[in-house]
């Protein structure tokens, strides 16, 4: 196995045009578990540790720009907390706080986990995914980029470079269902926003169908919205919960949301 | 390959399997056990280190990446002999019972004593919401932070 360690991006995309089949690693949450229980042997691995350009966030032109490389721990800092809250509350139930330190946006995008705890509140900003390779860049909404469990529409000589969202500036929350409060996979969550400037509602929901998926409505359909949002799911069973269990905890979820949101 | 970096305030240099951790490499290879190894993805806080000052798990670092960085551990906790006032807080308020998860602890503790010194229970709770022991409850745990806390916030 080799380590490269590309210090900007060109480099990085270099190598990643040059080694099709390497593992890219960035705060290693995810791809770490994998090497130390011998899942995964890749041939090369490009840490982007040192890449500045995937680093921090900045407001750009009224939108608000999320580098690849930003940390739970900093989307829960109150200057981003205000312009994207339902990502700050999300991202205090990811893991622990060693976990927030290391754990990034671009990983939760990468593994393109159903349960990816950043989606949902991704997803109801209407994010769009940029990514870029040696031929240039592209974009394209993240409901497009999530293409299944663990599949996602990166090509093998791409790195995402971030994610672009206008916010809303409006009512949002993040709730989450585990068996604690920290250290918790989500047995399924929803992220929701009460959008009166569209008079709309929209929620997306994790761990509660093959992608974290969005739904919408007027805001007069509010009576039925929960109902809607837990038909829209199609959660499986499996070691954290049941379908059924989904189904009813998102519906409840969502009520909650909704009263959280419009006072 | 080589990795160069800083443990504990001291330069050092270790030839290592490019795939593995900054934990194996801390206990395997620098000589540095106080880290344990127990569940290796990021569940148990028994392997906490600080990453240029920042709270990780160490064996969700691969030990590549820590080059050129500097690496606080548990055994450099203790300055001049002296235990690190987490360490005596821990001993004082009977905190240790096998003794396994305490090295993880006390890192948490002492980087949440860093930013708050007089933590709540439920801030304590919360940052130190990573870190499994399994002998015994926490609420030991929680007194020997708040105690070292305020000893802390007390001295000149």
């Amino acid at each position: 196995m080799d380590v490269l360690t590309p210090r900007t991006l060109d480099e990085a995309l270099r190598y990643r045009a040059e080694y099709p089949n390497a593992l890219p690693i960035q705060g290693g949450t995810d791809v770490m578990v994998d090497l130390n229980f011998d899942r995964a042997r890749p041939e090369t691995v490009i840490n982007l540790n040192a890449v500045r350009e995937l680093r921090s966030w900045r407001r750009d032109n009224g939108a608000v720009w999320l580098g690849a490389a930003l940390t739970y721990t900093e989307a829960m800092e109150s200057e981003l907390a205000a312009l994207v809250p339902a990502l700050a509350e999300a991202s205090r139930t990811v893991g622990s706080r060693p976990i927030r330190n290391r754990g990034t946006l671009g990983g939760n995008l990468g593994t393109a986990s159903p349960a990816g705890d950043a989606l949902p509140p991704l997803l109801i900003e209407e994010a769009e995914v940029a990514l870029a390779s040696v031929d240039g860049e592209r974009t394209l909404p993240l409901s497009e980029f999530l293409l299944g469990p663990k599949k996602n529409a990166l090509a093998t000589d791409e790195l995402i470079l971030g994610v672009r969202l206008t916010p809303s500036a409006q009512p949002q929350t993040f709730m989450k269902v585990g068996p604690r409060n920290a250290m918790v996979i989500a047995i399924c969550s929803v992220a929701l926003v009460a959008d009166r400037e569209r008079d709309e509602l929209r929620a997306a929901f994790g761990s509660a169908g093959p992608v974290a998926s969005l739904v919408t409505a007027p805001l007069g359909e509010r009576d039925a919205f929960a109902t809607a949002v837990a038909s829209a799911a199609s959660p499986i069973d499996d070691v954290r919960g049941t379908a059924a269990y989904r189904r009813h905890a998102l519906d409840v979820l969502v009520n909650r949301a909704i009263d959280r949101c419009l006072v | 390959m080589k990795v160069a970096l800083t443990v504990n305030g001291e330069a050092r240099e270790a030839t290592i399997w490019p795939g593995e951790s900054l934990l194996v490499m801390l206990r395997d290879r620098l000589g540095l056990p106080g880290s344990k190894n127990a569940c290796e993805q990021g569940e148990c806080g028994s392997c906490a280190v600080l990453l240029d000052g920042e709270l990780v798990c160490s064996c969700l670092v691969l030990a590549a990446q820590a080059e050129g960085r500097a690496v606080v551990t548990v055994e450099g906790l203790a300055a001049n002999g002296e235990l690190h006032p987490v360490q005596r807080a821990f001993v004082e308020a009977g905190a240790v019972q096998c003794g396994f998860c305490t090295p993880g602890l006390v890192v948490a503790a002492a980087d949440l004593l860093d930013s708050n010194a007089t933590p709540t229970d439920d801030e304590i709770r919360e940052a130190l919401a990573g870190n499994l022991c399994r002998c015994t409850g926490y609420a030991k745990i929680i007194d020997a932070v708040k105690a070292a806390g305020t000893a802390a916030a007390g001295s000149p």
